[in-house]
């Protein structure tokens, strides 16, 4: 069964029809790459899928339990978007990682880490239980969680700094750490290296894939052509709030079929060559 | 009169004048929070009254709010409740400083709040986290570190806007440096008592400076 099945999502904003009808299924441990140009409405579909937006129709379910309704939602009496406890339980299946990362500024990498699953932990204990909560079991065990994963994303000896001290690369591998740690289903990048400098965007792409080997479900938006094509087991090309076309790397960068999906990879193409040509 | 003396007699009014800066900070600092959440909130009709009332609060003399608080409930109600007790005139002072400066207050909380980032709200809401948490975990102690600045100002105008309440007859240091005025004919006391002023925000200021410095471990 797939982990995660989208089917007819359409988000609008005011009268400009941002998804015109997404579907799409992933399989658990996959990693779908969803490229296009900007205004395509990528980034809209993911905030979607975490619920920073609430699709006007379209379901989306996970496990095969369906998380949301839009047209159920339209006539529910307690709308999803004002049912803070039910909202946050449903987040949880997705996780995020943003563009410009979005870290903590006051918190050292380990405060950012753990931040969430410690608030998560206490809300459920009584007031004076979360008085001596740092010296618990519990707490012991979310340290060594966030340490694990510091340490999967390379920066274990990082751990006591602060998010300005950090390149940007290495803030986007807290942020992903910080993803992690709440042991998401689905992992989103929205442009993860998109604020990087280029030579940057290697050590993040790296652990992406590092997660891949894992077996970590992620749906990546990127515009890294070549990373799609090497990490993606479906490639899904947007344009103008629909699915234009999806496959396999293969299939979509070796022999696509629609001419948008052409026009829009050569003229890629010619923007990487351009690139490679600029003297040093 | 000696030096001594003076001094003695200021040092008197100086405590009051502590005392009430003091007091008006305990409750104008909370105080201007909830404002602030009221000219922040959703809800039209109480973000438009609380508005409404930080414009009245802030477009008038400070001076005139002293006299409304103190005189008012007597005209109204026929009952003049800060005279009918010791230190009534001193509470009526501190009800209309802490309202005065909890409006002041709540427009640089509201500024400091306003700068914090869509992102972050987005971060805190995708990693699972309540409203609540995400204000007093994320936003406000960012706030607390943008706000310090215009705060230090606000709390140093706030010493000296003390001996306004000498108007509705509290008895601060300028009171009392009026008093010898009038009944010894001596002046150099009011003068006096500006040093009074100057030393206690000289201590603010380096104060507010190692606050700042404390808070510095991160840069936004």
């Amino acid at each position: 069964m797939a982990i995660l099945e989208v089917k007819g999502i359409k988000k609008s904003f005011g009268s400009t029809n941002v998804l015109k009808g997404i579907d799409f299924s992933l399989e658990k441990g996959e990693v779908i790459a969803i490229i296009g140009s900007s205004g395509s409405g990528k980034t809209t579909l993911l905030r979607c899928l975490n619920f920073l937006e609430f699709a006007d129709e379209g379901t989306i379910s996970v496990n095969g339990e369906v998380l949301y309704d839009g047209v159920a939602e339209s006539s529910a009496k307690k709308k999803l978007k004002n049912d803070d406890k039910r909202l946050r339980k449903q987040r949880l299946h997705f996780g995020l990682v943003f563009q410009n990362f979005n870290l903590f500024p006051h918190k050292s990498v380990m405060g950012n880490l753990m931040l969430a699953p410690v608030l998560q932990a206490k809300s459920e204990l009584s007031f004076m239980e979360r008085w001596r909560f740092e010296k618990s079991d519990a707490y012991a065990a979310i340290r060594e969680k966030a340490l694990a994963t510091l340490k999967r994303v390379g920066l274990i000896e990082k751990k006591d700094s602060y998010p300005c001290e950090l390149s940007g690369g290495q803030q986007q591998r807290v942020a992903i750490a910080r993803a992690l740690v709440m042991n998401p289903d689905i992992l989103c990048f929205d442009e993860p290296t998109s604020a990087l400098d280029p030579e940057l965007t290697g050590e993040v792409l790296k652990v992406i894939r590092e997660l891949k080997d894992s077996s970590t479900t992620m749906i990546v938006v990127t515009h890294e052509m070549e990373f799609a094509r090497d990490v993606a087991d479906k490639v899904i090309y947007m344009a103008d709030g629909v699915i234009e076309e999806a496959g396999t790397p293969e299939e979509v960068f070796g022999s696509p079929k629609s001419e948008r999906t052409k026009a829009f990879l050569a003229s890629r193409k010619n923007a990487a060559a351009i690139q490679e040509d600029k003297p040093e | 009169m000696k030096f001594i003396d003076v001094t003695l007699q200021l040092l008197d009014g100086f405590g009051t004048t502590c005392l009430l800066f003091a007091l008006t900070l305990v409750f104008a600092l909370p105080l201007g929070l909830l404002i602030c959440f009221g000219s922040m909130t959703k809800f039209k009709p109480l973000r438009y009254l609380t508005r409404a009332f930080v414009w009245i609060i802030r477009g008038t003399p400070l001076m005139l709010q002293l006299f409304v608080v103190f005189y008012v409930p007597g005209m109204l109600f026929d009952n003049p409740i800060f005279s009918q007790f010791a230190n009534g005139r001193f509470v009526a002072a501190l009800v209309a400083f802490v309202i005065n400066y909890a409006c002041y207050f709540s427009e640089i909380y509201r500024g400091g709040i306003e700068s914090i980032s869509k992102g972050q709200y987005e971060a805190c809401a995708v990693l699972g986290m309540t409203k609540g948490q995400t204000f007093f975990h994320v936003v406000l102690p960012q706030v607390v570190k943008r706000i310090v600045p215009p705060m230090s100002n606000e709390i140093i105008t706030l010493v000296k806007d003390t001996s306004l309440a000498r108007v509705i007859a509290v008895i601060d240091i300028v009171f009392a440096a009026e008093t010898i005025l009038s009944l010894k004919a001596l002046i150099w006391p009011l003068f006096y008592a500006g040093a009074f002023y100057l030393i206690f925000n000289g201590l603010l200021t380096l104060l507010f400076g190692f606050i700042e410095k404390k808070l510095s471990y991160y840069k936004v």
